[in-house]
């Protein structure tokens, strides 16, 4: 004990070693990650990143045929009469959801994913969920351009009650908030399923119960009153009703609510930095 | 130069034996409710071994040493030994079960080729990649990507998908990445295998001249002696987990050949461990006997005698003797049998005498295997004994033997025939 390493691996293990700075350190390698995300996701298609726009846009357009023209659910988040295109709402949810869902679904297998490397290097696992987080977020970006394009026109063509306001400054902190959810949710269940698969098979099967149990196919008025204190302790609903507020200028916004909902997100991401952060040590002789 | 740039103290990987890893939730709790109401397992395959979930297999056991800078350390051992998971734990894969690794700087770890290389992505692409899974920034790495380029041979195919490289050219192109990026301390699990000979040993002495030049340590992993040789100055010899040497080169490679087997004059085999393809065994071994010892060591063109002894359960009618070759590092060499068979009586201690051919094997260590098997009335052979290099043995260079050339094994195989006869003319 002479001497003093600047690496010392032992088998004690802190709960709160997170390798958050580390991870930092390593933001060459997060944007490579990225970089060969994107690259090996659109390589060999003709359309290439045009996918990221068809899917949602398709997406919307089945919605609106279905949950707006034949179920005709109401589209309202709060009552007042406030028109506000279909179309323009189903893509609002569809885009969030969708960035939701895919990043949740991708960081759900990162030790399986990557065992491949992570079985001969070393570098700090979290770098995996997080450079596919912003991998995400790119065709979240360009989905977000589509739907700018969208507003616009509607604004233009007039006819609605759209309006500019202060709240489109929250959409940034929104994003954020969905990130760490999906990352901590992600996380949590990539840990678990490197010994029980199970969950694996959860995951899709759950995002889409997940899915109707959110306001995406249909506004916040569908929900009685008297339920909708419980309905909005799923921490996705605040989300989406204040992104909707955001791009709308009007509808539905409860600071209480909203607070619950970070207060789960930051506790689910927390849990999850633990959990991965004490599984990756020695998940490879368990995978 | 005295700086330690890895120290492991007391370090032991542990690892559980059975079903784990891989379960469903389910069979984990089937499990669970069958132990506590002390049924049998519902997960467990018929006809398999008493279930030994939570037994504990330490594949390594108190490891400790250290590595100064600049120094170029060997592993070697036998399979199992434990090799693969020492370096899995300096490069920091798994977690140790116990005890302290403490490194000095960041590790390089090639433990196979192109680790961490994307098939889509281009080679050069690829060194940047590798290269910032190290933790370089991109600009330490533009300042040497002409320098890996030029070693890899691969200029002309770099901004191609690796996936398109053959194995050769990948394993340049890793080889390259490692051996230039700014890592303290190198581990090489015998990736060297690979490229050709010349590329062999443009790789070993590079490795030799950074280590030299620039200080850095290397940890090399080699089945292959000669590299152990020309690369190392100092190596570590690995059985079952625990350092059983540690010092110089040539010391080592005798004390990990002689590891294996025993060279004395009788064997008792009675009670050795037999593998499982050997257990039940009708027939038990007892004792091999070597009539001309010479302190295992024969000149090329030797015979060696053996009496075997050995016990049977049953009569048996005819049964059959083969001798399996294998050099001391495991590879087969060749393998002889009996043409006609003996009868073994039940419960008679019988001694059989016979003569093994080894006049056309080149210098080397090799070891040998006996068992003891009959053909069956369908042809197919049942064993009825057998052990695993129970006896070893040098054949020795004699003069004039390959021209007084040390043969390589390597190239040239296990056996020598009779020598050419080159006359002029038609």
């Amino acid at each position: 004990m002479s001497q003093q390493f600047k690496t010392e691996i032992t088998s004690e293990h802190h709960l709160f070693d997170l390798h958050i700075k580390e991870t930092f350190q390593y933001r060459d390698l997060i944007f490579l990650f990225v970089k060969r995300d994107f690259t090996a996701q659109y390589k060999q298609t003709i359309l290439g990143p045009l996918w990221a726009i068809i899917q949602p846009l398709l997406t919307t357009l089945v919605f609106t045929v279905v949950f707006g023209n034949l179920a005709k659910l109401t589209t309202a988040d709060v009552p007042g009469g406030y028109v506000v295109p279909g179309f323009l709402f189903y893509m609002c949810g569809n885009i969030c959801w969708g960035y939701f869902s895919s990043t949740l679904g991708a960081t759900s297998n990162t030790f399986l994913n990557n065992r491949e490397t992570m079985g001969k290097v070393y570098y700090p696992r979290l770098v995996a969920p997080v450079s596919t987080a912003f991998s995400r977020l790119i065709s979240f970006a360009i989905q977000f351009v589509m739907l700018i394009v969208f507003w616009l026109f509607f604004m233009l063509r007039g006819g609605t009650d759209i309006r500019i306001t202060p709240m489109l400054l929250m959409i940034p902190l929104l994003i954020v908030q969905m990130i760490m959810l999906a990352v901590g949710i992600g996380i949590i269940i990539s840990s678990v399923t490197t010994k029980y698969r199970d969950l694996a098979m959860l995951v899709g099967f759950g995002l889409d119960l997940w899915r109707y149990g959110s306001p995406i196919a249909y506004g916040l008025g569908m929900i009685p009153k008297k339920y909708q204190g419980v309905y909005m302790l799923n921490p996705v609903s605040p989300i989406l009703t204040a992104f909707r507020k955001a791009v709308f200028g009007f509808g539905y916004f409860n600071l209480k609510y909203f607070l619950i909902s970070w207060v789960i997100t930051i506790v689910v991401f927390m849990i999850g930095l633990i959990l991965f952060s004490r599984i990756e040590r020695t998940f490879m002789d368990t995978i | 130069m005295d700086e330690l740039m890895l120290e492991i103290q007391n370090v032991s990987k542990e690892y559980m034996l059975g079903q784990i890893g891989g379960t469903t939730l389910r069979e984990e709790l089937q499990r669970r409710r069958a132990r506590r109401l002390r049924l049998e397992d519902p997960t467990k395959k018929i006809g398999e071994k008493e279930y030994t979930f939570g037994e504990k297999y330490l594949a390594l056991d108190s490891v400790s040493f250290s590595v100064k800078k600049g120094e170029r350390v060997g592993i070697i051992g036998h399979n199992g030994a434990g090799k693969s998971t020492l370096l899995k734990l300096i490069s920091r894969v798994t977690a140790p079960t116990s005890g302290r690794i403490g490194l000095n700087g960041r590790v390089a770890s090639m433990l196979e080729i192109g680790t961490g290389f994307h098939g889509e992505l281009t080679g050069r692409e690829n060194i940047y990649m590798n290269g910032a899974i190290l933790g370089m920034k991109k600009r330490e790495i533009d300042a040497k990507i002409e320098d890996i380029i030029e070693f890899s041979e691969c200029r002309k195919f770099i901004d191609t998908p690796v996936k398109r490289y053959s194995s050769g050219m990948y394993v340049k192109l890793a080889f390259a990445v490692a051996a230039h990026l700014d890592a303290e301390i190198m581990i090489m699990d015998e990736v060297l295998a690979v490229g050709d000979m010349a590329f062999q040993k443009k790789c070993l002495e590079k490795m030799s001249d950074i280590s030299r030049s620039e200080g850095r340590s290397i940890l090399y992993v080699s089945h292959n002696m000669n590299t152990i040789r020309q690369l190392c100055d100092r190596c570590i010899v690995l059985d079952h987990g625990k350092v059983v040497f540690d010092g110089d080169v040539e010391e080592a490679i005798n004390a990990y050949m002689n590891i294996r087997g025993n060279t004395a004059e009788t064997v008792y085999l009675e009670d050795l461990e037999r593998a499982p393809e050997f257990s039940p065994h009708p027939v038990t071994m007892t004792e091999l006997q070597c009539l001309d010892a010479m302190n295992s060591v024969y000149p090329v063109g030797s015979r060696i005698e053996f009496n075997l002894t050995c016990i049977s359960e049953m009569d048996i009618e005819e049964a059959h003797l083969r001798i399996i070759i294998k050099t001391a590092i495991g590879e087969p060499v060749t393998m002889i049998t009996t043409d006609k068979g003996v009868a073994l009586s039940r419960d008679r201690h019988e001694h059989l005498f016979f003569q093994t051919d080894i006049s056309r094997l080149v210098p080397g260590r090799y070891a040998l295997s006996p068992i003891i098997y009959e053909v069956n009335e369908l042809g197919s052979y049942v064993n009825l004994d057998g052990l695993k290099d129970v006896f070893c043995f040098e054949v020795a260079q004699t003069p004039g033997f390959n021209n007084n050339m040390l043969w390589s094994s390597r190239y040239w195989g296990f056996f020598y025939n009779q020598p050419l006869c080159v006359r002029k003319g038609h």
